[in-house]
């Protein structure tokens, strides 16, 4: 056991604005020097897969800013119109990109560079029938058990 | 400015980028030597301030010059 501080995830969801806070996170705890794991869960799972096509939705989410007074347009069931799901993925992704915001996929290979372990929950591939050739290299397929062994001994541990 | 042995422009990313690229180009670099960086995310001031408490690295300088942030930072 090291002296370096530790930081615990579990990444739950797989939508692309929820990817990024694991990532992050982990990839800045790296950088300051914590030792640190990520445990992927059924749809946090979506963030290890080889191709990162993630999508965003305004379903559901009253708090998310809507470009160009959109809600002012649109009813929340006009929201599920078909097409309206890619459309704001489509304005998520240009804005990220001109802010500066990191690429997903550069974030999760800075994670893997700074030796961050990337553990994919086995449970959730066995039940969603996943197949593990979609995933990324290095990560480690794994329980609940495994996730313990780490998070009993981290520092912070966070539930995203 | 003082001297600094090298320089990283971390111009138009934001949040977690400067830090990540300041970390990995110290790698590289031998203790005691100065890393100049170029920011322009204002939460970067901060951000180093707290980088340098966390991994003992020495914050030499923090400025804003034309409205963009310039750090200097010595390998701890």
């Amino acid at each position: 056991m090291s002296d370096e501080k530790k930081l615990a995830i579990i990444a739950t969801k797989g939508s692309l604005d929820w990817a990024y806070p694991p990532f992050i996170l982990a990839s800045t705890a790296a950088a300051l020097g914590y030792e640190t794991e990520i445990f992927f869960t059924f749809y946090g799972l979506q963030l290890l897969k080889k191709n990162l096509d993630l999508e965003v939705t305004p379903l559901g989410n009253p708090g998310m800013p809507m470009p160009m007074g959109m809600d002012k347009w649109f009813p929340v069931l006009g929201l599920a119109l078909p097409g309206m799901q890619g459309m704001m993925t489509g304005m998520m992704k240009k804005k990220m990109a001109s802010k500066g915001i990191a690429d997903l996929a550069e974030l999760r290979e800075l994670c893997q560079e700074a030796e961050v372990k990337l553990i994919a929950c086995q449970m959730t591939v066995d039940l969603f029938e996943m197949n593990t050739t979609e995933f990324i290299d290095g990560i480690e397929y794994a329980g609940a058990a495994r996730f313990f062994e780490f998070a009993g001994q981290s520092d912070i541990c966070l539930y995203i | 400015m003082a001297d600094f042995d090298q320089e990283l422009d971390a111009s138009g990313l934001n949040c977690p980028l400067p830090i990540l690229r300041a970390k990995k180009t110290l790698n590289g670099m031998e203790s005691g030597k100065i890393l100049h960086i170029i920011a322009t995310d204002p939460g970067s001031v901060k951000d180093f301030e707290a980088f340098a408490n966390q991994t003992g690295n020495e914050l030499m300088e923090s400025k804003e010059v034309g409205g963009k942030f310039e750090f200097l930072i010595k390998k701890v």
